[in-house]
C-alpha cells in the first residue's frame, strides 16, 4: 500500500515513515510542506495520505486545505488528518462530501503504533477513523437529547466506539461482547435514532456522524 | 423645471423651520433668563462667600456642599442645552476615587479634590458670565442660539482635559497591561512547572528504571513502559490546553471567524453563530476579542441555565471602524460584571485596546453581553 506522508517536524516525519514501514507500508513520498504534498498527491496517486493540519509555509491550515483539495479532485482519495489539536469544525468539513476514506485524528494516537495502524487501514479501505475526543465533544453536547436520552448506557458505548469508525467486530473485541450481540446494539441505536438502516459500515458511520454533528 | 420647484420648496421649508426655531426661542429664551439670572447669581456669590470663609473654618464645612451644588446646577444647565440643541454636552469633571473615607476626612478629602479640579473653576467663572452675557442673549429670541453655543463652550471640557483624561485612562490600561501579562506569566510557568515539566521527568525515571529492569524483569519494565505512555499523553494533554489558553491554534491557523466557529462548536450548549466580518484584525485584538467571547460563552454555558445561545459578531465601518461581539441567551439573567472575576479580567484586557464590554441581565432573563473594540480591517 502506497503513502504519501506530510509532516514538518523531521523527527514525526522520521517516526512515521519507520512505523508505516514496518507494518509493510510503502512510502511513495514524504513531504514537509503544502506545495510539494499537493504534487505528491496529484502526480503519485497514492492509495493513503498522512497529512498534518499545520504545514509551512504558512502554518495556517495548509495541510488539510491541500487534503480537502485533492479530495475535489479525486473523491474518495483517502486522507488520514493529524493534529496537534481536533476541533468539530475541521471534522465537519473533511465529512461534508459524505464520502468515506477520511480520518482525523490528534497526534498523540500514533504512541499505540498498533491501533495507529489500523486506521490507517481503515481509511485507505475507504472507512472512517475520527477521533475518540471530537466523537466525545458530539456526545456531551447531545447529551440532554431526547431521542439520545433514550439510549441504554451499553447502546451508547456502541455507538461512540461506533462513530470512531470502528468495525462491529473491532467494538466486539473491546467491549467483550460477541459481534451479535454489537450488531444488535447497532440496529437498536439506529431505530431509536430514526435513521435508515443500512448493510455498509461506513455508510452506518456517516449517518451516526451527521445525527451527531446537527445542532 | 423640477429642479428650481425643488429649490423653491427645500427654501420654503427651511425658512418655515427657522420660524419654528424663532417662536420656540421666543418661549425658552425669557424662560431660562428669568430662572437661571437668579440661580447663577446664588451659586457665584454663595461659591465665592464660602471659598472666602476656607481660612476662618467655616468655609471648611460649606464649601463641599456649595460646590457640590454648584456642579448640580452647572449639570442641569448641561442637560439643557443638549435638549434644545441635541448635541450632549460632555462633563469635565475628573473621576473621584472609588475608596473614599467617610467622616471628616472624607468631608475634607472632598474639598480638596473640588478644588484641585479646575473643572470647578471653569464652572464658577461661568456663573457671572451666564448672569450678564449669558441673560441678554438668552432674553433676545434671535440671539438665543448664541446663548447656547455660549454656555456650551464654557462647561465642555477644554482640550487640556480632555488630554489629561485620556492621559489617565491610558496610564491605568497600561498598567493592567502589564499586571495582566505578568499574572498571565507567572500561570503559564506555574502550569508548566507543576504539569508537564514534572511529567517529563517521571518519564525520564521510568526510562531509567526501564533500562535497569529489561533484562532482569521484562514484566515488570513492561508495566513501566505503560506508565511512561500514559505519563506522555497526560503531559501533552496538559500542553495542549496550556496552548489553547495562549494562542488559539484555530486562530492561528484561520483567523477571528473560524476560531469562533470552532469555540461555539465547541461548547455543551448549542451556539448559533451569525458571523460577518470583512477581513481580518491587528493579532492582539483578534485574541482579545476571542477570549471575552470564550469567556461570555463559557459563563453563559455554565451559570445561567440557557438552552440556546446566540451568537453575533460583525464590523461597522462608522466612528473609524468597530468591531462588536454580541451574546445572548434565554437563561435565567441576574448576571452583572461584578459577580465574577473573569469578566472583570475580560474588561481590563479589552480595556488596553479602548474596547468596552456592557451586560444587560435582567432577573428572569435574557442576558444579553456586547464587547466592543475599535479596530481597523488590516490590508490583505
Amino acid at each position: 500500500m502506497r503513502v504519501v506522508l506530510a509532516e514538518d517536524l523531521f523527527l514525526l516525519r522520521d517516526g512515521l515513515v519507520r512505523m508505516l514501514e514496518a507494518f509493510d507500508f510503502e512510502i511513495a513520498a514524504a513531504v514537509d510542506n503544502g506545495p510539494e504534498l499537493s504534487r505528491a498527491l496529484d502526480e503519485l496517486q497514492p492509495d493513503v495520505a498522512v497529512v498534518d493540519v499545520r504545514l509551512p509555509p504558512s502554518f495556517s491550515d495548509e495541510g488539510l486545505q491541500c487534503a480537502l483539495e485533492a479530495r475535489r479532485q479525486r473523491p474518495g482519495l483517502p486522507v488520514l488528518v493529524l493534529s496537534q489539536h481536533v476541533e468539530q469544525l475541521y471534522a465537519r468539513e473533511l465529512l461534508a462530501d459524505g464520502n468515506g476514506g477520511v480520518g482525523y485524528l490528534l497526534k498523540d494516537r500514533v504512541f499505540d503504533a498498533e491501533q495507529f495502524i489500523d486506521a490507517v487501514r481503515r481509511v485507505s479501505d475507504g472507512g472512517t477513523a475520527m477521533d475518540p475526543q471530537v466523537i466525545q465533544q458530539l456526545l456531551t453536547r447531545r447529551a440532554q437529547d431526547k431521542p439520545m436520552g433514550n439510549l441504554t448506557s451499553r447502546e451508547k458505548e456502541v455507538m461512540e466506539l461506533m462513530a470512531q469508525g470502528r468495525s462491529n467486530a473491532a467494538i466486539a473485541a473491546q467491549l467483550f461482547v460477541t459481534e451479535r450481540a454489537v450488531a444488535k446494539h447497532t440496529s437498536n441505536i439506529f431505530g431509536k435514532l430514526d435513521l435508515p438502516p443500512s448493510d455498509d459500515d461506513n455508510r452506518r458511520v456517516l449517518a451516526v456522524l451527521a445525527y451527531l454533528d446537527q445542532g | 423645471m423640477s429642479t428650481s420647484q425643488d429649490t423653491t420648496a427645500e427654501a420654503a421649508r427651511t425658512a418655515a423651520a427657522q420660524t419654528r426655531e424663532l417662536s420656540l426661542a421666543m418661549v425658552r429664551g425669557p424662560l431660562l433668563a428669568v430662572v437661571s439670572l437668579p440661580l447663577s447669581i446664588v451659586a457665584f456669590v454663595f461659591s465665592v462667600v464660602s471659598l472666602a470663609l476656607i481660612p476662618a473654618g467655616v468655609g471648611v464645612v460649606t464649601t463641599p456642599y456649595v460646590l457640590s451644588w454648584l456642579q448640580g446646577y452647572a449639570d442641569a444647565r448641561r442637560r439643557l442645552v443638549d435638549r434644545w440643541s441635541g448635541i450632549p454636552v460632555p462633563r469635565p469633571y475628573r473621576p473621584w476615587p472609588k475608596d473614599l473615607r467617610s467622616g471628616v476626612v472624607g468631608h475634607v478629602e472632598r474639598l480638596l479634590l473640588r478644588l484641585k479640579d479646575p473643572a470647578t473653576w471653569r464652572d464658577l467663572a461661568w456663573t457671572p458670565v451666564d448672569m450678564t452675557l449669558g441673560f441678554v442673549t438668552a432674553l433676545l429670541p434671535p440671539l438665543f442660539p448664541v446663548n447656547l453655543r455660549l454656555t456650551r463652550s464654557l462647561l465642555e471640557p477644554t482640550r487640556e482635559m480632555l488630554l489629561a483624561r485620556r492621559v489617565e485612562q491610558l496610564y491605568e490600561t497600561r498598567h493592567d497591561a502589564v499586571d495582566t501579562s505578568a499574572a498571565e506569566l507567572r500561570r503559564i510557568e506555574r502550569d508548566l512547572h507543576d504539569g508537564a515539566q514534572a511529567r517529563l521527568v517521571a518519564m525520564g525515571m521510568s526510562l531509567g528504571t526501564i533500562e535497569a529492569l529489561v533484562e532482569r524483569d521484562p514484566a515488570q519494565a513492561k508495566k513501566l513502559i505503560a506508565q511512561a505512555r500514559e505519563n506522555s499523553a497526560e503531559a501533552l494533554t496538559e500542553l495542549r490546553d496550556l496552548v489553547r489558553g495562549i494562542h488559539p491554534p484555530v486562530l492561528a491557523e484561520r483567523g477571528l471567524p473560524d476560531a469562533l466557529r470552532a469555540l461555539a462548536l465547541r461548547m455543551p450548549i448549542p451556539v448559533e453563530e451569525d458571523i460577518e466580518l470583512p477581513g481580518r484584525f491587528e493579532e492582539p485584538v483578534e485574541s482579545a476579542v476571542y477570549f471575552a467571547v470564550s469567556e461570555v460563552l463559557t459563563n453563559a454555558a455554565k451559570h445561567s441555565g440557557a438552552h440556546r445561545v446566540w451568537l453575533d459578531v460583525s464590523y461597522a465601518y462608522d466612528a473609524g471602524g468597530m468591531l462588536r461581539a454580541a451574546v445572548t441567551d434565554d437563561g435565567k439573567g441576574g448576571a452583572s460584571l461584578e459577580k465574577g472575576t473573569g469578566m472583570k479580567g475580560v474588561e481590563r484586557r479589552l480595556g488596553q485596546f479602548d474596547g468596552v464590554l456592557a451586560v444587560s441581565s435582567p432577573e428572569g432573563g435574557p442576558t444579553m453581553v456586547t464587547v466592543e473594540v475599535p479596530a481597523e480591517v488590516l490590508a490583505e
